[in-house]
């Protein structure tokens, strides 16, 4: 206890009176260290997340419902449709139908026999426009061009994805488009019958879903597909703030509408594909930390060390005049404390008063992904946590070893 | 109050044996002002070392108020060194980055003193040693002599049973000397045992009794 107070005391004073620059400089690496741990993991989870909540906000919704694997729609749509706009969860909700097609853009220059046709396939979707904006906001990721009204007929969406210049890198050139522009007409092969459409607006969005589809008005396109029983094939629903997706889920298995439609909450409906990369990178990310914080342990060992190695004297004396060498042992750790502990604060603030909302504002322009700098709380708190136990540890090793030394050969410099 | 019997200090290093203390008795009693002289080399600081429990002698035995002290522990001769003796050393030994009054109060915290109470002493002890006013000053901000009565006073502000000085006024120019002297002589006076080193026998007349060693032992022991 005594030890406990003495080396408080001694720490503080030292900590003080220590020259400006040195604890400027060795807070500003512990404050380094600190954001290299958070930082490098962050971004790469932060990739994955800003795709993850891409595909929600732009795609799946909060909930989203498609057809079972053996159906070709959504049984009693209707009825499901009626049952979640009663839902208080539900903020806005969306319907799609969903075909196959084959769009083909240069069929007019097509003279020559030999000549090659210009097609790509992709899925037809018909959506009720003002529906699927308050869900998805398409409209916002309209890049060119105008986004659809209820009453447009003949006029299409055309996902960038689908264009050869809107392609993103090598490969992706394939099975694109060639020269069609806003307001250019294109062909829909749809099963038996085939319709000619004029190109209202490009959707651009990272997300394949949205990217490398054709967005009908819903009437149009159930008058074209025959579906007058009014059977969708996707319903995304946006719920309130705070509102629990399994729980809407919950509640529609419970009125067995499972049996008509497959129900997933937006992560499930990612499949496991980003769940399993986010592991792998946040293993990664923790690897490339683990030698942030073997350095900055070697750092604080080094300072330590050093600052002990210097006042090798003094701690003898200390010795001498019967200080006892927990205390003086404990001044060290409590130096070293401070400056992780200072160093994580400052850090801490620079992470979430900063860095979290710059990248928030201007995310990363990864070809697959917005890149966001992910930093739950929780995982800063155990970061935080395990610097500070190294730095402790980093801290005691090099005072124990001076003060272990002979008292008498200390004070006399031997 | 002080008693070592036989003490003998053999340093070896490889196969070289250096027998610095050859076979030491000494008894020092309560209240007494003790001046150990002696050439260079002769074994003064050694000896002093055995005496305050900052060194093992290789053999012999030392007894302080009844405290046989080879059968105590590092931490009970670290404990024992804390609450009963007080260090002086030639080369004041301050902690630079505490001021005058804390370093003083570092051992009375560690015995357990408030903080109030560790800072009054402080200052009584300051006091003693006439450097009242100097409480707050850096060691860097004061001289030679100052700074060897803050380690005075660091070394008494306990009242310890004995106080050990190892060529205090080696670093101090005459005039300074003086003084730190005249102190040692106030605190005699008032009760305190003190046992000091010097070179200079003209300081060790300021003392009761002088003790003499050549070639590790005793040559002389009587008054002045
Ligand atoms: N650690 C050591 N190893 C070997 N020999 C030592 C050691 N410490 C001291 N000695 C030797 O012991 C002898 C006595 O040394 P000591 O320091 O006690 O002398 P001293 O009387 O205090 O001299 P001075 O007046 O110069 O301080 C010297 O010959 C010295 O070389
Ligand atoms: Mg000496």
């Amino acid at each position: 206890m005594n030890s406990f107070r003495v080396g408080l005391f001694l720490a503080i004073r030292q900590i003080r009176r220590n020259n400006f620059w040195t604890t400027l400089l060795i807070v500003f690496i512990m404050t380094l260290t600190f954001l290299n741990l958070v930082f490098v993991t962050g971004i790469l989870v932060g990739l994955v997340e800003g795709s993850s909540y891409a595909y929600r906000t732009q795609y799946s919704g909060d909930v989203l419902i498609s057809d079972l694997p053996e159906k070709s729609f959504i049984q009693h749509s209707s009825t499901l449709l009626s049952m979640v706009s009663q839902f208080p969860e539900v903020e806005a909700y969306t319907s799609r139908y969903l075909a196959p097609a084959v769009i083909e853009a240069n069929y007019r220059n097509l003279v020559r026999p030999s000549d090659v046709p210009d097609q790509v396939s992709a899925m037809i979707t018909g959506i009720d426009p003002s529906h699927e904006d308050q869900v998805t906001r398409l409209s916002t990721l309209v890049i060119e061009g105008e986004y659809l009204n209820p009453t447009d007929e003949g006029y299409v969406l055309i996902g960038s994805d689908l264009l050869k210049q809107y392609s993103r890198g090598p490969g992706t050139g394939e099975g694109t488009l060639e020269n069609v522009a806003v307001g250019d007409r294109v062909r829909i092969l749809l099963g038996n019958f085939q319709k000619e459409v004029r190109v209202k607006g490009i959707v651009k969005s990272k997300i394949q879903e949205v990217s490398m589809r054709v967005y009908f008005v819903d009437s149009e396109l159930r008058k074209l597909l025959g579906r007058n029983d009014y059977n969708v094939d996707e319903i995304a629903l946006k719920l309130y703030p705070g509102q629990s997706p399994q729980k809407v889920v919950q509640a529609l298995t419970n009125q067995e509408q499972d049996k008509n439609a497959l129900i997933r909450d937006w992560e499930q409906s990612q499949g496991t594909f980003f769940t399993d990369i986010k592991t792998t990178f946040t293993m990664l990310g923790n690897s490339i930390g683990a030698v942030a914080l073997a350095v900055a342990a070697i750092t604080i060992f080094i300072v330590i060390f050093i600052n002990a190695v210097t006042r090798k004297k003094f701690i003898g004396i200390l010795k001498g005049i019967g200080i006892s060498g927990a205390a003086i042992e404990i001044s060290y750790v409590m130096q070293s404390f401070f400056y992780a502990l200072v160093g994580s604060t400052i850090g801490t603030t620079i992470l979430y008063g900063f860095l979290e909302p710059f990248f928030r504002k201007n995310p990363i322009n990864f070809p697959f992904s917005d890149g966001i700098l992910s930093a739950p709380w929780e995982g800063t708190v155990v970061r935080v946590l395990v610097l500070l136990l190294t730095t402790l540890v980093a801290g005691y090793l090099p005072a124990r070893m001076i003060v272990k030394k002979n008292t008498l050969d200390s004070i006399l410099g031997r | 109050m002080i008693i070592a019997k036989s003490l003998n200090k053999i340093y070896k290093n490889g196969t070289l044996e250096n027998h610095v203390l050859k076979d030491i008795d000494v008894e020092i009693q309560k209240g007494e002002f003790v001046a150990i002289i002696g050439k260079s080399g002769a074994g003064k600081s050694t000896l002093l070392y055995q005496l305050s429990l900052l060194d093992h002698p290789s053999s012999g035995e030392i007894i302080i108020d009844d405290v046989a002290i080879q059968k105590l522990s590092s931490t009970e001769r670290t404990f024992f060194r804390l609450t009963n003796l007080g260090y002086v050393f030639q080369d004041y030994a301050l902690l630079p980055e505490l001021t005058a009054a804390e370093n003083i109060m570092v051992p009375l915290l560690m015995q357990g003193y408030s903080r109030s109470k560790a800072h009054s002493n402080a200052l009584k002890a300051l006091m003693d040693v006439d450097l009242a006013g100097k409480d707050n000053s850096l060691p860097s901000q004061l001289s030679g002599g100052e700074k060897q009565r803050v380690a005075i006073a660091r070394a008494i502000a306990h009242s310890p049973k004995i106080l050990f000085a190892d060529e205090p006024t080696a670093n101090l120019d005459s005039k300074t000397s003086e003084t730190v002297l005249d102190t040692f002589k106030k605190l005699h006076k008032d009760g305190q045992t003190i046992v000091m080193i010097t070179h200079e026998s003209d300081y060790a007349k300021k003392a009761q009794r002088i003790i003499t060693i050549d070639d590790g032992k005793i040559v002389k022991r009587g008054k002045k």
